[in-house]
């Protein structure tokens, strides 16, 4: 899975360091939180946790500027957070209450926010993929310079939606970003069992898209080449895809018991690819930062992760209202 | 032995055309495969080859000349020796000759007679008035939506340089260009979630559809990402989107092109359902539409494309959603229909009169909202109502209304409604069968006799 290591190379300050760490850790204490809550009841219906992901969103995110937009798939927690929505909005959505993002009408699946460019939060796999080269559209139409982070699995991959999608965006110079975020699972589907064309940011090949590949366990790799795309994409060269080779730890879903890999696998993932654990080694190991900096950080996202539960069990549930509002604009 | 040369039928719903250019005169050597005439459909400027060999004869229709039925002898071939007296008697057709455009950008021709409204319609009386068809109307709505906000942009498979499948997006490329008429490859899905993207992006896209039956392919981002997404997001996210395009039968094209789609999108919330039967309609609502911030369906009809009406020659002209309209007024039943199925239920009407009855008939012009207070006033007044659609029986338009008249209006019916639809078949191909299967007026003043117990 890993491809370069760019993090020892790379001349990263303490600050973006300490950063990354803390915009990782908020997710993983975040996710671990809704599957507690999701053990409780107090979350309902399908929840899908990014636990294992971490380092795709944070990277990329750190390639971002304002006007910059992103839409994803359900599996959306960790891309809101990383782009600076509030983890009370978050979580209280999960709870279906009147706090939350959607005022409890989307769920996990359907959050957004328009204020931070975050457009969904899709349950239909794939279909976040034209709708993200839409939004990018619309600012190819308009004529600025920003740029759309589309981000699909490696099950959506294999959605002919997908392939459309490319052939236009390529067509029309769109600035796109297709970000891969190959887990390894399509729910209980293995890649190497869905297709023979396992390398998949090179299908973008056919429609002259350039891509590559990256080991999106690694923060400061994602970075990188998050870099690139965005410079491509903003000096108007049109679309880039980044295949991020990365893991789920959870299965696809609370209900998911993951018999389709082994515990060894997982563990083997776990022990030496963690993205968070990099990330601590890199700043303790350098001396960049000490351990009690590292547990006032860990405190920190605690308090933040338990503020927004205590607010996602006592914000009201949506007025009986709600039910018949916002069916048009 | 001197053969016709007659009128061709250059498109499904080709019933007469213009005679643009003739290529070949009299005393002309032609070959099989030889071009020699071009004919204007209401749809495109075709050439027309020669099948057989011989000379020209005689042309029996002067070059210009519009309004010329297919089927119609517009030329005499002979062999060496014949004369044109060989050939079967053929009236000659004269007509004042039409001016000749430009092969790409050919006027269309109008029917002759333009329908007309006898009740109230949307415009205050003495308003200045033009003869349209719903083609030139839809057109116009686009091109003066375009024109007003550089946010519209047109998008769609042949719409640009091709100027459009059915030519409504004729002319529009060469004023706005290739950014805001956009031609995309075919590729419903994707091109359709590319615009509901586009107008989350701040843009108002119109997606046309080369007709509504592909629209299937698409129907995932028409209704779970542009109808339900201002909901999901607690009222953050709008989509001022407008998926338009024929729908419905058009003519012979069989069971996958000739499908209508009211009732499918009827029942979406989150959607705006439009249906427009006249010109004024098709474009007073089309404007309306670019201007909604909602997820609009415009459902058009390729067979009422070439049909005129009366339009108001005003600068601004739009309708509301969720008005209907009443073409003529009656008092002893309510005839309720939209689209297509509105040519049969004022055909009906008029029959009706000669009988004695006196037929109320009503033009939803939009499914969502539907305009009941209408309906339900009208049935009140005459006690009987009969539902006219294109669409399939089973959960269509007529099933709603019966329901909602039964449970708002029981007390005032004398009659049960009657829903008169499309049959319960896909649809056939053969001409006799394809007639069969359609609603017909003869069908809704069948109904309208049996509601009123004659």
């Amino acid at each position: 899975m890993a491809t370069k290591k760019a993090a020892e190379k790379s001349n990263v300050s303490k600050d973006e360091l300490l950063k990354y760490y803390r915009d990782m850790l908020l997710i993983r204490r975040f996710e671990e939180k809704a599957g507690q809550l999701y053990g409780m009841g107090l979350i309902g219906g399908f929840c899908h946790l990014y636990i294992g992901q971490e380092a795709v969103v944070v990277g990329l995110e750190a390639a971002t500027k304002e006007g910059d937009k992103r839409i994803t798939s359900y599996r959306d927690h960790g891309h809101m957070l990383a782009c600076g929505m509030e983890a009370r909005g978050v979580m209280a959505e999960l709870t279906g209450r009147a706090g939350g993002y959607s005022k409890g009408k989307g769920g996990s699946m359907h959050m957004f926010s328009k204020e931070k460019h975050f457009y969904g939060g899709h349950g239909i796999v794939a279909a976040q993929v034209p709708l993200g080269a839409g939004l990018a559209f619309s600012d190819w139409y308009k004529g600025n310079d920003n740029v759309t982070f589309t981000y699909f699995g490696d099950g959506a991959a294999n959605q002919g939606q997908v392939y459309e999608t490319y052939n236009m965006a390529e067509l029309w110079g769109l600035p796109v970003i297709f970000v891969i975020e190959n887990n390894q699972y399509a729910m209980g589907t293995s890649v190497k069992r869905a297709t023979k064309s396992t390398t998949l940011y090179g299908r973008g090949t056919a429609y002259g898209i350039p891509g590559e590949q990256v080991d999106g366990m690694d923060v400061l790799a994602v970075k990188e080449a998050a870099e690139k795309a965005v410079a491509h994409c903003r000096a108007g060269k049109g679309p880039y895809i980044l295949e991020m080779m990365t893991y789920r730890y959870r299965g696809h879903s609370m209900s998911d018991p993951a018999k389709y890999r082994t515990r060894e696998e997982v563990e083997k993932i776990k022990s030496e690819k963690d993205c968070i654990e990099h990330v601590r080694d890199l700043l303790t190991q350098s001396g960049l930062a000490s351990e009690e900096e590292l547990k006032a950080i860990d405190k920190d996202i605690k308090e933040i992760v338990n503020d927004s539960a205590e607010f996602a069990k006592t914000s009201p549930e949506p007025d009986h209202s709600e039910l018949w509002t916002d069916i048009y604009a | 032995m001197a053969t016709e040369i007659l009128m061709p039928a250059l498109s499904p719903t080709m019933e007469e055309g213009t005679l643009a250019k003739w290529l070949v005169k009299e005393g002309d050597v032609v070959k099989s495969g030889q071009i020699i005439a071009e004919i204007e459909t209401d749809k495109a400027t075709m050439e027309f080859e020669a099948v057989d060999e011989g000379t020209v004869g005689k042309l029996l229709v002067a070059e210009g000349t519009a309004g010329v039925k297919v089927n119609t002898p517009i030329a005499v071939l002979v062999e060496e020796g014949e004369t044109v007296s060989d050939a079967p008697k053929a009236a000659a057709v004269t007509a004042a000759p039409a001016p000749v455009a430009a092969v790409a950008a050919a006027p269309v021709a109008a029917a002759a007679v333009a329908v007309v409204s006898r009740a109230s319609p949307d415009w205050a009386e003495g308003t200045p008035m033009k003869t349209m068809t719903v083609r030139e109307a839809l057109r116009e709505a686009m091109a003066e939506e375009m024109r007003g906000n550089a946010n519209v942009f047109l998008m769609g498979e042949e719409v640009g340089e091709y100027q459009g499948a059915y030519k409504i997006s004729q002319g529009l490329l060469d004023e706005f260009g290739p950014k805001r008429v956009i031609d995309t490859p075919i590729t419903e899905i994707g091109f359709a979630g590319i615009g509901v993207g586009a107008a989350w992006g701040g843009l108002n896209p119109i997606v046309e559809f080369m007709t509504f039956n592909f629209a299937m392919q698409a129907i995932d981002h028409i209704i779970n990402s542009a109808a339900k997404t201002n909901y999901m997001s607690g009222g953050q996210l709008g989509c001022p989107i407008v998926f338009r395009g024929p729908n419905g039968a058009a003519a012979r094209v069989g069971a996958q092109h000739s499908q209508d789609y009211s009732a499918w999108y009827a029942a979406i919330p989150g959607l705006r359902v439009v249906i427009p039967y006249s010109a004024s309609d098709a474009k007073g609502l089309l404007k309306q539409a670019i201007r909604d911030p909602n997820p609009v369906i415009f459902l058009e009809n390729e067979i009422l494309y070439g049909q005129s009406f009366e339009v108001p020659d005003v600068p601004d002209f739009t309708i509301p959603f969720g008005k209907a309209r009443i073409w003529r007024e009656g008092s002893d039943v309510t005839i309720v229909s939209f689209g297509i199925g509105m040519k049969h239920a004022l055909e009906a009407a008029d029959q009706l009169a000669k009988d004695g009855i006196s037929a109320e008939v009503i033009d939803l012009r939009t499914l969502r909202p539907i305009d009941y207070d209408t309906v339900l006033a009208s049935v009140m007044k005459t006690n009987r109502c009969v539902t006219v659609e294109e669409g399939f029986p089973v959960g269509s338009i007529g099933d709603h209304l019966a329901s909602t008249i039964m449970q708002k209006a029981f007390d005032y019916l004398d009659a049960p409604v009657i829903t008169c639809t499309g049959k319960d078949v896909p649809m056939p191909y053969a001409a006799n069968l394809e007639k069969f299967a359609l609603i017909t007026a003869a069908e809704v003043v069948a109904a309208v006799k049996s509601v009123c117990y004659r």
